[in-house]
């Protein structure tokens, strides 16, 4: 029994820091983008008079999205063009399931390992996710029955294929290195340190890794400067027929797979909640010790964790408001001819570097 | 107690899908059962405690083949010929296939496990643990060349439809 509530409470933590966190998200882009082009940005909601510098804007969002008319074309297929939102973002959510943001918390005589789902196939079930979250935009553009939202689909489709292939073949250089797929394992592992005081973490191990990645991981969320299937301004995308609510639970995938992918780099890279010299019971560093309360030091970690994701979705919003789109060909030339080589390169290597 | 219900009803849950792939009107609506049913199976294979299975199942065949195959039928547009498809004769083949293929399964049912053993070469003892690891060891130790020789297929299949495709392409320009 308490074990059921202890994972109730696990789940409804995880879903409320991911909304909030899309909240700050929603609000930032707006605001940065305006800071990054010599503008003021949204600054105009205000609940009595109180503006807090945009922040309720997200609200009045949700509210417009909400109380819009729900429009459905008449020859588009009504099953699929209604699920097709709620797989992406069904899919985008269930990835934080093995996404251990903490060590493990003793409170009142339980031991709580802070993680949904210790699968030992982690890594794999995030990757089955990301790849079961096409359908959603591929059904949505074919679902609406329009050419421009089909094409729109097509491109999501062959888009997140082809740099899942490369995603897939980066990670499988610290699989070799961890000798695990289990996420939690792969943080424990980053917990070590080279000569005793470099962390051990997976962006020293795999340099090259982690920047395919990255690159992977931001044309796999489908935002600038691989947002070929969206492309709002111009080419349009899966989503032209979409109104209200169906088309923010495509804007909020965009939303969850960034995040998504910042709490990825940060498991995989960056040591997920390892703070360096912070282990359960204090600081450690050469002959320094400083105990902490134990409480304290997973607090620490899950704070050191969320910091280490924010900072990251900040980076891909940076991404996002700093390059021009690619062009298709640009798109499918850089991911097959020269990503795709270089991380089999990089698997080649570290699995010789492993061996000798 | 749990667990033979959620078999059942998994394997149900198969059965009905599998009868929608061949049933429906629409060619997307047939790949979106047949999604279904491939995720179905990859429920069976949790239930067996082979996570690893599982996930490369979901990984290969519905994250990757069947999305191809959606947007084959997506681009070509079936409509048309899977209307036709249901007046062909083929239907008289497939019921002697199917009764064949019942009786069949229906009589090893019946007569029980000896009269199916194989003569598989022992493996001997597993000397790793962990799910990935044995199915890692058992393709690469002890079945390390039929697996390549799976491989070595493939590998002429890709260079194949590779060598077709360029074909087409020099008689266009």
């Amino acid at each position: 029994m308490t074990e059921i509530v202890i994972t109730m409470g696990k789940i409804a933590f995880v879903l409320f820091c991911v909304f909030n966190l899309l909240y700050v998200l929603l609000w930032l882009e707006r605001k940065q983008s305006a800071v990054m082009q010599d503008r003021i940005g949204a600054n105009r909601a205000d609940i009595f008079g109180l503006r807090a510098w945009g922040l309720f804007h997200p609200i009045a969002d949700a509210i417009k999205m909400i109380c819009k008319e729900d429009f459905m074309p008449a020859a588009a297929d009504k099953f699929v063009y209604t699920a097709a939102p709620f797989l992406a973002v069904f899919f985008s959510l269930v990835g934080f399931a093995v996404i251990p943001f903490g060590d493990t918390l003793t409170l009142g005589g339980h031991t709580i390992h802070l993680q949904i789902a210790d699968l030992n196939v982690g890594l794999l079930y995030v990757f089955a996710m990301l790849s079961l979250g096409v359908y959603g935009f591929i059904l949505a553009g074919w679902a609406s029955n329009n050419n421009f939202a089909f094409l729109g689909g097509m491109r999501a489709g062959s888009q997140m294929i082809s740099y899942e292939i490369t995603m897939g073949a980066t990670v499988m250089g610290l699989v070799i290195l961890f000798q695990t797929l289990s996420l939690n394992q792969m943080v424990q592992a980053q917990g070590e340190y080279f000569f005793g005081f470099i962390p051990k973490w997976g962006v020293l191990l795999q340099p090259l890794g982690f920047l395919l990645f990255l690159i992977a991981g931001i044309a796999e969320t489908k935002r600038i400067p691989f947002d070929l299937p969206e492309g709002e301004s111009e080419i349009i995308g899966y989503f032209v027929e979409y109104s209200g609510m169906k088309f923010g639970m495509f804007m909020m995938t965009d939303f969850i797979e960034t995040i998504l992918l910042s709490a990825m780099l940060t498991t995989l890279f960056f040591g997920g909640w390892q703070i360096p010299y912070l282990h359960a019971d204090g600081f450690h560093l050469g002959g320094l010790r400083l105990a902490i309360n134990p409480v304290l030091v997973s607090f620490l970690q899950v704070a050191a964790f969320g910091l280490k994701v924010f900072c990251f979705c900040w980076l891909l919003l940076l991404i996002r408001w700093t390059l021009p789109r690619f062009r298709y060909d640009q798109l499918m030339a850089l991911g097959w001819k020269f990503m795709l080589p270089l991380s089999l390169l990089n698997l080649a290597i570290t699995g010789l570097v492993v061996l000798l | 107690m749990i667990e033979p219900i959620m078999f059942y009803v998994t394997a149900g849950l198969i059965v009905l899908f599998s009868i929608l792939v061949i049933t429906a009107r629409n060619a997307v609506h047939c790949a979106i059962y047949l999604i279904a049913a491939l995720l179905s199976i990859a429920a069976l294979y949790i239930y067996m405690h082979a996570e690893f299975i599982a996930a490369i199942q979901i990984l290969t065949y519905v994250g990757g083949i069947m999305v191809l195959f959606l947007m084959v039928i997506m681009l070509i547009n079936f409509n048309e010929e899977s209307r036709m498809r249901k007046a062909t004769g083929q239907w008289k083949a497939a019921i002697l296939v199917s009764l064949t293929l019942a009786g069949l399964m229906l009589y090893f049912f019946f007569k029980g496990g000896p009269v199916i053993t194989a003569s598989v070469p022992a493996a001997g003892p597993v000397p790793v643990s962990g799910n990935t690891e044995i199915v890692g060891w058992g393709l690469y130790v002890p079945y390390v060349l039929p697996f390549e020789i799976a491989s070595l297929l493939l590998l002429v299949a890709i260079i194949g439809s590779v060598l077709l495709a360029k074909g087409k392409a020099d008689t266009w320009d």
